[in-house]
């Protein structure tokens, strides 16, 4: 078996454990899992609204999924995604309201997503720079610093953001605002920087030698130093280039949905990126895959509210990172055996 | 008696197609063959640690069952293993690994066992300490400490996967000696090896593999040209040599003063162009660190300079600029990214192929196919996963990698061919050979004494971090090398 069509078929199985265990849970809600499955999929295919949910929610997982898979590239664990998503946020909307009013979109747009990505990049770098020169490891640091900028984000947004008693910022320029796609819903162009970001980390991944020194150095750092590729330096980069894509999620929400800086926006996100990443196997073509399906369970386990408990499918988000995490050794040593 | 049919496949890889081993009880048994035909596999097989897919077993006058065969059936059968890199886990005593797995009870009483195996080491000429940490045991002691484990357990047959292959050259008279004692008291060795020398010395027959299949089986006058004939099935090719440089030739790799913390002392060291330099030395006296200090792996005092420029401060990145290839010690742990392909561990930093940035997919094909080619590397697939392939193939990526580099000045090549099978050992001195004629400084670091007489104009010696000795490569010198190595003589 190819390494590709392993993977394909590790994400297949998963999948299919996922629904198996959804649908167990199902009928111990006292339904029939044939029925609500059934549901799930008329109600959002035939519902333009719920669609556009799907794109929207996509659109943030594939960011912050890509952002969990170039780190692993190199071998990092990035689960700060949060954090930096959070940071996002805060500089996009920092930046698209502090604009004069009138710049062109063509100006705008690209300094706010810019501000996004640098503040996300910024704590990526961090994290790098503790692992690779001080040896913290990337995972403690970045359970800290998820604390530690949520904190830091909501003060500011206390002391200097929040207008009169709301936890709602200024609202961006209109020039810096995204068209909506789909009426009814949140779908905004910020999809089109998403399929640019899966495009191009595919590329240098797959294509550029800095993407197979990262690949090296994420497999074997010994055989990486030994042929001249300086692993810190790389480890460094990964983190920012990772806390970079998190960060630009924050256009998705900032300037293509709620226009202003919010308390809470986006949360979670960051954290479903590594389901997304997982699922979609560190492929970016993958990723974005795994991110239409994980969108697709949350936006249809609220559409069949009323027939199963809405947490049902957001813990099958969980599910089907655990069910990856079992299926992929299994797929190994079926292609050995 | 033992006798084994076996059949073995890994995914497509036939690994075992029927192979046939007869041994007699009381004899010393060789099992040879290259890399890749299958020795490990059976003698993993036969000790159960590693299921057959067929075939048939019996030891003494007992047929076996295959499929309920595994290491604890193995053990009660009498059948011992001392495994090539070893299995002994090196944050427990030697008594505590001894009878790990095969604890009587839920009480561990590790003293009468303790005092039982320094008994039994004491009896078969193999003294052993059983309260040392394994970590802290010589190669060779940890060896010992598993063949007098093997014995404890009540091994009647004892494997021995190259036994050999770490030891220094007492050493290793003094372990086939062992084997033959113990052979005597009515042991039965299965000794796997490569080296002929030992098989002529200590074998009371040898059983030949290739590609999985028994090709022959030698009584004990066989010759070595016999043996080595139906290893590779053909005749091996005389090696070439290449003229020694003359005094006035440039320094292609220049070490003066080198010293690394706690392992390498004032080393200094001129390879010239076109020179083949030896360095010989039991593992672990500062090979390693030698070979990292100058790849630049390793912070070092002292001056390095290649092709005349000093690269004391530089980067790795830098040396290899300068024209430095180096082939690392483990191609496991530093050589080669495991989980890549043929072709991308071949074009692995290797700008001057790929392309600065984006890939030249079109020119590491190329660049691939001409090193498969040229060192015939199997599978001949650019795609293939570099772990898939045997020992002898992975070594000829990284040889294919190094040696390659355009503007080679000097060659740095550590343990080139250990573990690797006769054919990729010619294959790989041919190459370095080769770079020494092309006018490259090169300098090989191996525990294989008589590769370094058969590759080098000139040999020196390593000892507890420091060059004890240098002679020119000639009949003659071996045993005052091998003495040197040792300490023997100071």
């Amino acid at each position: 078996m190819k390494a590709r069509d392993r993977e394909l078929y590790a994400a297949g199985i998963a999948l299919l454990a996922t629904v198996a265990i959804g649908s167990a849970l199902v009928m111990i809600v006292g339904r029939g899992p044939g029925h609500v499955w059934n549901q799930m999929v008329v109600r959002v295919v035939t519902d333009p609204a719920r669609l556009g949910q799907v794109v929207y929610r996509a659109t943030a997982l594939a960011l912050t999924g890509l952002a969990v898979s170039v780190a692993l590239d190199a071998g990092l664990f990035n689960i700060a995604g949060e954090a930096q998503l959070t940071a996002g946020v805060l500089a996009c909307a920092v930046v698209g309201a502090g604009l004069p009013e009138g710049t062109p979109w063509l100006v705008a747009i690209p300094l706010c997503a810019l501000a996004a990505a640098a503040a996300g990049g910024a704590i990526g770098a961090l994290i790098g720079a503790g692992r690779a020169y001080r040896s913290a490891h990337e995972v403690i640091t970045s359970i800290m610093l998820n604390e530690i900028v949520a904190a830091i984000v909501l003060w500011i947004g206390n002391t200097f953001l929040f207008e009169n008693g709301t936890t709602t910022g200024p609202p961006i320029i209109a020039g810096a605002r995204l068209p909506q796609l789909i009426g009814g819903s949140s779908a905004n162009a910020s999809v089109a920087i998403a399929a640019a970001a899966v495009i191009a980390v595919w590329w240098l991944r797959a294509r550029t030698t800095w993407g197979h020194a990262l690949r090296a150095v994420g497999r074997d750092p010994e055989a990486a130093r030994a042929v001249g590729i300086s692993v810190e330096r790389m480890q460094v980069v990964a983190m920012t280039l990772a806390g970079a894509l998190a960060g630009l999620a924050a256009t998705n929400f900032v300037l293509g949905d709620r226009h202003a800086f919010e308390e809470g926006l986006g949360r979670g996100f960051g954290f479903i990126g590594l389901s997304s990443a997982l699922l979609g196997r560190l492929n970016p073509l993958g990723i974005a895959a795994a991110s239409v399906v994980l969108a697709f369970l949350s936006v249809g386990g609220l559409a069949v509210e009323d027939l199963v408990p809405k947490e049902l499918p957001e813990m099958l988000q969980g599910v089907v990172v655990i069910a990856i995490a079992a299926a992929v050794p299994w797929t190994k040593r079926k292609a050995r055996a | 008696m033992i006798s084994v049919t076996l059949d073995k496949s890994y995914g497509e890889a036939r690994v075992l197609r029927g192979a046939k081993l007869d041994v007699i009880d009381g004899s010393v048994h060789a099992l040879v063959g290259e890399n890749g035909a299958g020795k490990s596999t059976l003698v993993k097989i036969l000790a159960g640690i590693v299921p057959a897919d067929g075939g048939s077993l019996s030891a003494g006058d007992r047929s076996i069952d295959l499929a309920r065969w595994d290491r604890r059936t193995a053990r009660a059968a009498g059948i011992g293993i001392v495994q090539q890199h070893g299995a002994f886990a090196g944050t427990l005593s030697v008594v505590e690994n001894a009878v790990l797995g095969a604890e009587g009870g839920p009480l561990l009483e590790l003293a009468p066992t303790a005092k039982a195996l320094a008994a039994l080491g004491e009896r078969v000429g193999l003294p052993i300490d059983p309260w040392a940490r394994c970590d802290a045991l010589s190669l060779g002691a940890a060896q010992r400490a598993e063949i007098v484990a093997a014995l404890h357990a009540g091994a009647k047959w004892l494997v021995l996967d190259e036994p050999t292959a770490v030891l220094a050259p007492v050493e290793v008279d003094g372990l086939l000696a062992t084997l033959r004692a113990l052979a005597r008291a009515g042991t039965t060795i299965v000794l796997v090896t490569h080296k002929l020398d030992e098989v002529r010395a200590v074998a009371d027959a040898v059983t030949v593999l290739r590609a999985g299949q028994t090709v022959a089986t030698f009584g004990k006058d066989a010759s070595s040209a016999e043996i080595a004939r139906a290893m590779v099935g053909a005749e091996l090719p005389a090696p070439g040599r290449v003229e020694a440089p003359g005094e006035s030739a440039a320094r292609a790799l220049e070490l003066a003063g080198v010293g690394v913390t706690r392992a390498l002392f004032d080393v200094s060291l001129t390879v010239r162009a076109g020179e083949l330099v030896g360095v010989a030395g039991v593992d672990g006296n500062g090979q390693r660190e030698l070979a990292r200090a100058i790849a630049g792996l390793e912070p070092c005092t002292g001056r390095i300079a290649i092709a005349g420029r000093d690269v004391s401060t530089s980067s790795v990145r830098d040396r290899l600029a300068a024209g430095l290839a180096h082939v690392p010690e483990d191609r496991h742990h530093g050589g080669l990214v495991l989980d890549a392909t043929i072709a991308d561990n071949l074009s692995l930093g290797r700008a001057d192929v790929t392309g600065r940035f984006a890939i030249d997919r079109a020119a590491v094909a190329r660049f691939a196919d001409a090193r498969i080619a040229e060192l015939d590397i199997r599978p001949p697939e650019p795609g293939a996963i570099a772990r898939t392939l045997s020992g002898g193939n992975q070594q000829k990526i990284v040889i294919g990698r190094e040696l390659s580099r355009p503007k080679l000045a000097a060659v740095v090549a550590s343990q080139p061919t250990r573990g690797v099978d006769l054919g990729a050992v010619l294959r790989i001195h041919d190459q370095l050979r080769a770079a020494a004629k092309a006018g490259a400084g090169v300098l090989v670091i191996s525990a294989d004494l008589d590769e370094l007489l058969a590759l080098c104009h000139r040999i020196v010696v390593l000892l507890r971090g420091r060059i004890v000795g240098e002679a020119a490569a000639a009949t003659g010198v071996r045993d005052t090398l091998g003495a040197l190595m040792t300490g023997a003589t100071a």
